[in-house]
């Protein structure tokens, strides 16, 4: 899904966990996240612990999208 | 004396539960467990699983060095002729973790290994690396798959030479191997054009590669300007699924409006993906859909809106040519509607 919006010649950053299926899939900018089942919360943490930790990952998400890249890239957090 | 194999399978296959249960740890479990008995029996006593490896998908994707040391030192230990893993038929965790555990083996420990999947799944990315039996999409397909993994493990087993993929059942790994055909070359291509002509099956001598990349477009020059949207294959929409979306092999994607809502709760969001454990995403759809995150940016300034609309599908054993067509369908959408940004979220 991320080619095809990339295709229509939007900018995308995919936020996912398993970032090699990312890269299969064709991802341009990833970043990776917390857990398949919460990839942007952890709830072993406390509800501002937990805010804090998603801010900063969308954070990321939006340092990449305004990243210029030339292939691949893994926007670590 | 018969060859000694172990096998590998996720929580699933040896029964210890589904995505609830998908976080557990490798265990080590003595002889066959579940889709083995399928191997054992195909075998006819000429080889045996004599252990058996189970790991949660989820747990192998998260910690996958330490799960990956931990499985290495079992088989080390235990010295068998032929490590084999699966098949995860279109399950993508599952088949990511056979085909890495599989590499892994190989290039550390020196073992022969065999895997088996469909086509799709991303594990099959390592297909020139492994040697990977095509199989169904769906476990459906077991009764298919176990023979056909077992033959050519057997054939591995006892050292035989193997033949090209389309002889002995593999996806074809790039490796080229010179033989003389019957016909000469010029008298096959005229006959493969009078088939094409006649809209007669032919198969080609050459296939072309297919890299289906896309390059990245430019970056987004002023953040606080742009209208951002979110996406997502992690299944969120609103309390009830109204568009019934499918648990798993999504037929179609939702879109949904999220104008005026400050974040998501447990009231109005939930999650339809039946392929990871769904309490978490249930209690705080945010964990997935970072709407919180977004209208604090929106107020800061730091970016210039969050688009009302918000897509998303199931992305769980979904046809790649579905979620293809899903999203170039609402690419098109977010073009016109004037967004130059997407944020895109998996599970």
């Amino acid at each position: 899904m991320v080619k095809e919006i990339e295709r229509a010649g939007i900018p995308v950053v995919h936020m996912c966990t398993v970032t090699p299926i990312s890269m299969t899939v064709g991802a341009n900018r990833i970043v990776p996240t917390i857990a398949i089942p919460h990839p942007l919360g952890n709830p072993a943490l406390s509800k501002e612990d937990e805010y804090a930790l998603r801010k900063k990952l969308v954070t990321r998400a939006l340092e990449a999208l305004s990243t210029e890249v030339e292939d691949q890239t893994i926007f670590e957090v | 004396m018969s060859y000694r194999v172990v096998h590998y399978i996720n929580q699933f296959f040896a029964n210890i539960g589904g995505e609830e249960m998908a976080h557990v740890a490798p265990e080590l479990r003595e002889g066959f467990v579940g889709p083995g008995l399928a191997f054992n029996q195909s075998w006819k006593g000429e080889a045996e699983i004599v252990a058996t490896v189970v790991c949660g998908d989820s747990h192998f994707a998260e910690h996958e060095k330490e799960a990956q040391e931990q499985i290495l030192a079992w088989v080390k230990e235990l010295n068998p002729d032929l490590f084999i893993a699966g098949p995860a038929f279109n399950a993508g965790r599952y088949g990511y973790a056979c085909a890495t555990i599989a590499n892994a083996v190989k290039e550390q420990l020196g073992i022969k290994v065999l895997t088996g999947m469909y086509e799709e799944n991303p594990g099959a990315d390592l297909k020139d690396k492994i040697l990977i039996v095509p199989t169904a999409n769906s476990a459906a397909g077991m009764r298919k798959a176990a023979p056909a993994m077992a033959k050519l493990a057997l054939k591995l087993m006892k050292g035989e030479k193997l033949g090209a993929s389309c002889e002995d059942n593999y996806m074809p790994n790039g490796i080229r191997v010179n033989f003389f055909e019957k016909e000469r070359g010029s008298k096959r291509a005229v006959k493969m054009l009078l088939n094409k002509l006649a809209d007669k099956p032919f198969v080609t001598e050459y296939p072309m590669p297919s890299f289906d990349r896309v390059a990245p477009n430019p970056a987004v020059k002023d953040l606080s300007k742009a209208t951002i949207a979110l996406c997502t294959s992690g299944g969120i929409v609103p309390k009830g699924n109204p568009d019934h979306i499918e648990s798993s092999s999504a037929s179609h994607y939702g879109e949904y409006s999220i104008a005026g809502v400050e974040a998501l709760c447990e009231a109005t969001h939930e999650t339809a993906h039946g392929g990871y454990d769904p309490v978490y995403a249930n209690a705080d759809a945010n964990r997935v859909l970072p709407v919180d995150v977004m209208r604090e940016f929106e107020r800061e300034g730091k970016i210039g809106k969050l688009h009302d609309l918000f897509y998303t599908t199931v992305g769980n054993g979904t046809a790649v040519a579905s979620a293809k067509k899903f999203a170039a369908e609402y690419a098109q959408k977010l073009l016109q509607a004037g967004v130059n940004a997407v944020i895109m979220t998996s599970t």
